[in-house]
């Protein structure tokens, strides 16, 4: 079971989260002019990256937030944890 | 009659005499007892029939790691649990253990027979026998094969005891408690950080509890234990965990143990639970888990009697129990001469067969001699005699070219083998540190660690005492973030060193066991290889060698030793298998802790739930729920319920706890905005005071859920979700909140459980309600259909809605769920002079069905679109964008032929189809799609359907078939609506 760096509580037991996959998988600002290959990538194309993966995990049983973290596949170190910040917070 | 017991020593408690039963017999033994050094004790040598060959079987081993002595314990009703290692089972008062795999009796077995048969039961039997035919694979084949199985017999009654589970955070946790485990919590101790301390066995001290002969720091090896178990115990962050075994090394140190916790009390106090599970999370791990003897393999190496080296040693000095009163210790190694130096002065007859020559042996050969003990040095085994207990050990010569001389029998009633020793890396290598392999102790043992985590002493591959303590303490002062060495004065020098040898010289005939839990010998091993498998993960799978509940503890460095010498490659070019969890068997009861029976899948009920189990209500589950299916009354079935239920509510009135609906408040300034995005619906222009009928796709463009959402101000909508819904429409809105739209300000409030819903359908629903409410106009003209209003039903405050799942005029009623049964008791009796019924999701989904309403994962399944479920119309145009929205212009979505909602009926209306049944345009022709909801309608009088057909909707009028119990039926397409086509009822 892992131990996932919840960047708002700290390093919390996977039981508490949910892995929401592929992180930065940004959605076409304008889908209507989204072509359909690129779409269909949008959707369904993920890298399954061997070694340090950005994914999206939701502390879904403890603040509810999501977040952010890259994680080492092979070894399944966590390499940084950030929040997904607001637009107030600034980006 | 303890014949084999000695008159003093050991560390059994003599004062406190205890009984059991072996298969009916009693044995006497003492506290502090295994059931295996009771049996030994009362000279029973013989405790099992093999898996395969049902060949006599003893104890081979004095640890966790036994493969043959394996026993059904039975402590009564509900505690039988088989496959028990009779070497860890502690003896209790009145305990009944049984040996496992014969007929009908341990002595007499029939199943002996497979022995003669051993030429046919070679590697790969089962993959070679069982394969044709296929049709008698499940009839024949399996039931054969699992009848023949050799195990113990699994319970047939529900487990009496209760487990625990229980979580725990700690700085070091040290597995292990023998010289290693303890000098680094000696160490780790002094840092004042949380430490853990745990050991499988029922007393701390490992090696040490039967290491007679050793000093350490000028005391002897079991003062040096007492003092230093006394000083953990005094520390007060430490934990110590004796009877607890880490089974499991999983990700960022997380660490399984399990604790028994009353299998060695005749008497528990209740509210004990028999084993806790622990989880522990560790910031650094310490493993000192030892190593394993290994067995010597020639021929009829397995017969009772015959035992590991070390196992005879840890027998006589910690249990005070002599196997056998002439014993031959046949050995690779140095180890096995002070089992035999420790056998002798326990005043048994004592020789030793060493395979090396006198060069290659170390100075433990002169001290033995120099007590005048024959050793036969340079000489292999070539066989034992004995049936059911070893008789004689023939041995012989053999010079360095493998040239066996003059035989010779050495008669004997016990026998120590030692083939050199193997580090338990288990733990390591589940930690998925990288072994490596060490030609010099020929083994693999621990190289680089992936995880926080060090090993020391025997686990490490370290054998000398000095060297695990040290070691020891090296690694507990690491651990807690510290430098430092320690030197332990230790005397005399410990024997290591061996020569590996994987089958030792013979005649090669005979049966050379490598595995004795699966019955696996060296020809197995052979023959494999000579069939062409290399990879030892196939060759394992192939001879089942390692593949038993032991995990081929004492067994697998010699299997994989001996395919390297048979494929002519080094050992670490063959590699070794993957060790996986479990370390030693876990219960189930253990892992499952107390998520059994109620607690298996808690059930949640709706607020009314009461009234209705009152009321006879027969309930179904809707995903966690359970929900009132239908109200029989005495002597209706299901259909004539069902069918009433449906007339109340089309003729009069009827009534439904709808509470289940899940609910979602959405709030703030951007909720509308919000809202637009996650459904293909419009909602700016919905006015406060409306509801609206919502359909929810993902990105891909399938429906998600669906659900009336009313707007009950500008910037506060109340949504209601699906039942099984709730939870995952949630989790989309906030993902899509926080990680695409984090500037809509809006707030999501789940109130599933704040409302309950009274649905309350019928012409009649008006009449009943409205002197029930206050603050409300409920005229038709004011309070029109799909509107809401606040105010007070019964004094109590309600989001009245005014939406129909039924085709009927309606309400749902919304109010503080701890004011259900007040309102629902008040409405039912407003109801009682129209006739009202209460109606159950049976009935509902029947009216529903009539009216060609969908529920989501029934009439569609991830792959439906709007427009496959006729909804497309309330696709807002207008929005830009909407989660989903790109995707409906998929090819695959636009493309003809799609499956399409349609409605069918029956050409015998009393036929009613079966909900999954496929629909073909004629029989034998591949499916066009399936029903997804039939029912027999009370207002149609007849069978109605929905199903989904490609290209359904262009289908109209025709004739297709559906498959039944009975073969094929006749329907014909019909739009899904089959009552009320012009939708006027609900306005009534
Ligand atoms: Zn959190």
């Amino acid at each position: 079971m892992l131990l996932i760096p919840c960047p708002h509580c700290g390093p919390r037991s996977e039981l508490e989260f949910h892995c929401g996959g592929e992180a930065h998988i940004a959605r076409p600002t304008n889908p209507a002019a989204t072509g359909d290959q690129r779409w269909a990538e949008y959707l369904f194309y993920r890298s399954n990256t061997k070694g340090v993966h950005a994914e999206r995990w939701l502390h879904v049983h403890g603040c509810g937030r999501w977040f952010n973290v890259r994680r080492d596949t092979i070894s399944d170190r966590f390499v940084t944890a950030d929040q997904i910040r607001s637009a107030e917070e600034g980006s | 009659m303890q014949s084999n017991r000695l008159p003093i020593g050991g560390r059994v408690d003599r004062s406190r005499r205890l009984r059991f039963r072996f298969n009916g017999t009693v044995i006497h033994g003492f506290a502090g007892d295994t059931v295996a050094s009771a049996l030994l004790a009362n000279g029973v040598s013989l405790v099992g029939r093999s898996f395969k060959y049902h060949r006599p079987r003893g104890i081979l081993c004095h640890g966790s790691e036994e493969p043959n002595a394996l026993l059904q314990v039975d402590r009564g009703p509900g505690r039988v649990d088989p496959n028990n290692r009779a070497t860890i089972t502690e003896v209790t008062e009145g305990l009944t253990v049984a040996s496992q795999n014969h007929w009908p009796s341990l002595e007499h077995d029939i199943g002996a027979i497979n022995d003669w048969l051993s030429p046919i039961f070679t590697a790969g039997f089962y993959y070679k026998t069982f394969m044709w035919p296929r049709a008698l694979w499940d009839k024949v084949y399996e039931p054969l094969i699992r009848a023949a199985a050799g195990l113990g017999v699994a319970p047939k009654e529900a487990d009496a005891d209760r487990y625990a589970q229980r979580y725990a955070h700690c700085d070091v946790l040290i597995v292990g408690a023998g010289p290693a485990g303890l000098a680094a919590a000696l160490a780790a101790s002094t840092s004042g950080q949380r430490v853990i301390l745990a050991d499988e066995q029922a007393e701390f001290g490992g090696t040490l509890l039967h290491d007679t002969g050793s000093m350490i720091q000028g005391m002897q090896a079991a003062g040096w234990l007492v003092g230093t178990v006394a000083a953990l115990a005094d520390c007060r962050n430490v934990r110590l965990l004796p009877r607890t075994t880490a089974f499991g090394y999983y990700n960022h140190n997380h660490v399984a143990l399990l604790e028994r916790v009353t299998d060695h009390l005749a008497d528990p106090a209740s509210g004990l639970p028999r084993e806790r599970l622990w989880q522990v999370r560790a910031k650094q791990v310490v493993l000192a888990t030892g190593a394993h003897e290994r067995p010597l393999a020639f021929a009829d190496n397995d017969r009772p009697g015959i035992m590991l080296a070390e196992s005879i040693r840890a027998f006589i000095n910690r249990y005070a129990v002599v196997p056998g009163h002439r014993i031959v210790f046949a050995t690779s190694g140095a180890s096995a001469y002070r089992a035999a130096a420790d056998a002798r002065a326990a005043g048994v007859e004592v020789v030793v067969v060493d395979v090396r020559p006198v060069a290659a042996c170390g100075p433990e050969l002169a001290l033995l001699r120099a007590e005048g003990v024959e050793v036969l040095t340079g000489h292999t085994v070539l066989g034992s005699t004995g049936r059911k207990r070893v008789r004689g050990l023939i041995v012989a010569p053999v010079d360095a070219d493998g040239r066996i001389g003059i035989r010779r029998k050495l008669t004997c009633d016990a026998v120590g083998l030692s083939g050199g020793w193997t580090p338990a890396v288990h733990l390591f290598s589940q930690s998925r540190g990288k072994l490596t392999f060490d030609t010099a102790i020929d083994a693999y043992r621990p190289g680089r660690s992936v995880q926080a985590e060090r090993s020391a002493g025997a686990a490490n591959g370290s054998y000398e005492l000095t060297t695990c303590l040290a070691e020891g303490w090296e690694a507990g002062l690491r651990a807690t973030g510290r430098d430092g060495a320690r030197s332990f004065r230790v005397s005399p020098a410990t024997p290591t060193g061996f020569v590996a040898v994987r089958v030792l010289p013979g005649e090669g005939n005979g049966r050379a066991f490598i595995d004795f839990q699966n019955d696996v010998t060296a020809k197995d091993i052979r023959l494999a290889v000579r069939e062409g498998f290399e990879s030892v993960e196939h060759i394992k799978r192939y001879t089942t060698t390692g593949m038993a509940t032991d995990q081929g503890k004492t067994s697998n460095m010699t299997a994989l030793g001996l395919l390297s010498e048979t494929l002519s490659r080094p050992v670490a070019q063959v590699g070794t298998t993957t060790f996986r969890p479990p370390y030693t068997p876990v219960s189930f009861g253990a892992l499952t802790g107390a998520a059994r029976g109620a607690l298996f899948e808690p059930v949640r009920k709706a607020p009314l739930h009461d009234w209705a189990a009152a009321r006879g209500a027969v309930f179904e589950p809707v995903d966690r729920w359970l929900r009132a299916r239908y109200f029989p009354r005495p002597g209706e079935d299901m259909r004539a319920a069902v069918s009433r239920e449906c007339r109340a509510v089309r003729s009069s009135v009827g009534i439904l706890d709808a509470s289940t609906l899940g609910k979602i408040e959405v709030v703030g300034p951007d909720a509308a905005e919000f809202l637009n995005r996650l459904y293909i619906n419009g909602w700016t222009k919905l006015a406060p005071g409306r509801c609206r009928y919502g359909v929810m796709p993902k990105e891909d463009g399938y429906i998600f859920d669906d659900g009336v959402v009313a707007r009950l101000a500008a910037e506060r909508f109340h949504v209601t979700t699906t039942t099984g819904g709730a939870a995952r429409v949630l989790d989309h809105m906030e993902e899509y909140l926080q990680t695409e739209w984090p500037n809509l300000k809006v707030f999501l409030t789940s109130t599933t459980e704040q409302w309950a819903v009274i649905a309350l359908q019928g012409p009649k629903a008006r009449q009943v309600i409205t002197p029930l409410v206050d603050g409300i106009d409920m005229s038709a003209a004011v309070f029109p259909h799909m509107a809401v209003r606040t105010g007070r039903i019964c004094g109590v405050p309600t989001r009245l809605f005014r939406v129909s799942f039924t085709g009927e005029l309606g309400y749902e009623i919304n109010l503080p769920a701890s004011q259900a049964a007040l309102v629902w008791d008040a409405v039912y009796a407003g109801g009682e002079p129209y006739g009202i019924e209460p109606y159950g999701t049976e009935a509902m989904h029947v009216l529903r069905a009539e009216r060609g309403f969908i529920i989501v994962g029934q009439e569609t399944d991830g792959t439906v679109a709007p427009d496959d479920v006729g909804l497309s119309g309330m696709i807002a145009d207008a929005k830009p964008d909407f989660v989903g929205k790109r995707s409906l212009a998929r090819p695959d979505l636009m493309a003809a032929g799609r499956k399409q909602l349609v409605g069918l009926l029956t050409e015998v209306p009393g036929v009613v189809l079966d909900e999954g049944a496929q629909v073909v345009e004629n029989p034998g022709q591949p499916a066009l799609g399936h029903v997804t909801s039939a029912y027999w309608s009370d207002a149609c009088g007849r069978s109605i359907a929905l199903a989904l057909v490609a290209g359904g909707r262009a289908r109209h009028g025709q004739v297709l078939h559906v498959t039944t119990q009975a073969g094929f039926t006749a329907v014909r397409v019909t739009e899904p609506v089959f009552f009320d086509a012009g939708a006027e009822r609900v306005h009534g």
